[in-house]
């Protein structure tokens, strides 16, 4: 069993480098689905394997500027990616996370940050499910009216009203399918930015939901262009935290080969699911999510980590069966029609 | 001119702002002080040579470590995409069309 076993050169430890691989292909596959980098899920991973936890942040934030980078590659292919819209989103984005890590610096001088950090967190999140389960209600309910729109049923439609505000500059976004004023995509993105600075987190989890219902991107198309902002912040991330010294290099490419393969599936899973269904799997995690930062406020740490390992098993493995599901009908289709041309000729 | 004068807007925020992403990216680093134990690896091979050598430059001198650390994980990210895309198109999936239905 030796040979299971992988010397980390730059953190001195030996790691079951299979754990990492699975770690890689669990948050490649969720992440090209839900378009989002995963540290919340990476974290608690890397620390079970044993990884000093100075590493596990650093070394998660490279793998997720790689893995994105094959996800968005893929989603790009599909014509997920409106590239114009994650460049604009970008600068509201940056400027966003500017002002959330000066609000951060305030609270630090007033005192228990962490606390007020970590509940805000807990709301954010409650609010992000209650949105998305409200949403699917309504959706549903439209349906059964027969209100049913050109790519079918809509829940929440906000980004209408926020469409028929048109201060210039105005911009259509090709891919998206939709022409707004500049100013929403960089509004939008500057509060998202704002939170996920105050947060200290990678904003994937905030951004995809404010692309679907304020900005008004299909949710295939949220779910690629958000990954194109990850994979930018990714890369950034990775060069300064390893001028920090906290990057395991090894450990990233290991991971990476397994997210490789994950952010396949994941990706192509995104084409024969539903945008609710995407939409309701993405609402679980992020209360799985929510319930393991509770857990871990009141220091049940073991038991956060174990729901957040169960999450990923469980949203990974429904994934898997979408896209497997969906490739063996394709083709399956595929070989009739061709079966039936042959019969014609 | 308006599209340059955009493109060199968003390259100023961009070249501006972007420290404040990572930073937002996760909890502050301890003040550690950590040092590659590099008598573990013995240069036996290329792999090993090569493991030495960025053990040695994350003792040594970090800004160039830390560019290898970018540069390889998105070389490597890419070599990936291409792999996999290689790969999938055996696969006989139609990969470039989707439909888009939310409900």
């Amino acid at each position: 069993m030796d040979w299971m076993i992988m010397y980390m050169p730059i953190a001195g430890v030996k790691i079951f480098w299979p754990g990492l691989v699975l770690i890689g292909f669990a948050v490649g596959t969720i992440g090209g689905f839900f378009g989002m980098g995963g540290a919340w899920m990476v974290t608690p991973g890397l620390n079970i394997l044993g990884f000093p936890m100075a590493f596990a942040i650093g070394t998660d934030m490279a793998h997720i500027a790689g893995k994105s980078m094959v996800s968005t590659m893929r989603h790009s292919k599909f014509g997920n990616v409106d590239y114009k819209l994650g460049l604009v989103m970008i600068v509201g984005t940056m400027a966003g996370i500017e002002v959330g890590a000066q609000i951060v610096m305030v609270l630090e001088r007033l005192g228990s940050v962490e606390s007020v950090v970590r509940w805000v967190y807990v709301g954010l999140l409650a609010l992000i499910a209650w949105l998305v389960f409200y949403d699917y209600y309504k959706a549903t309910q439209k349906k059964k009216q027969g209100d049913v729109g050109e790519h079918g049923a809509e829940g929440i439609t906000w980004y209408k009203t926020l469409h028929k505000i048109k201060i210039p500059p105005m911009m259509h976004f090709k891919a998206a399918g939709f022409t707004c004023s500049a100013w929403l995509p960089i509004t939008a993105s500057f509060v998202t930015g704002v939170l996920a600075g105050f947060l200290g987190i990678g904003g994937g989890l905030i951004r995809m939901p404010a692309l679907v219902y304020l900005i008004g991107c299909p949710t295939h198309i949220a779910v690629g262009t958000d990954l194109f902002e990850v994979m930018i912040s990714g890369l950034y991330g990775a060069f300064t935290y390893a001028i920090k010294g906290r990057i395991e290099i090894v450990a990233v490419f290991v991971m990476l080969t397994g997210a490789a393969i994950g952010a396949q599936i994941g990706t192509v899973a995104t084409k024969y699911a539903k945008g609710y269904g995407i939409r309701i799997a993405f609402g679980i995690a992020v209360l799985c999510c929510m319930i393991s930062i509770v857990l871990k406020e009141f220091k049940f740490n073991q038991a956060a980590a174990v729901l957040i390992l169960g999450t990923i098993g469980v949203i990974c493995a429904y994934i898997v069966k979408i896209m497997i599901q969906g490739a063996i009908e394709e083709l399956h289709e595929k070989k009739s029609g061709n079966a039936t041309v042959k019969a014609v000729h | 001119m308006r599209k340059l004068q955009l493109v060199v807007i968003i390259g100023l925020m961009v070249a501006v702002l972007m420290p404040s992403l990572a930073l937002a990216g996760g909890d502050k680093a301890s003040a550690l002080i950590v040092v590659a134990d590099t008598r573990v690896i013995t240069e036996t091979d290329y792999y090993h040579g090569f493991m030495r050598y960025l053990a040695d430059a994350y003792n040594t001198n970090i800004v160039v470590f830390a560019i290898w650390c970018t540069v390889l994980t998105a070389l490597y990210g890419v070599a990936l995409g291409f792999l996999m895309d290689f790969l999938m198109s055996k696969t006989g999936l139609d990969l470039k069309s989707r439909k888009i239905i939310e409900h």
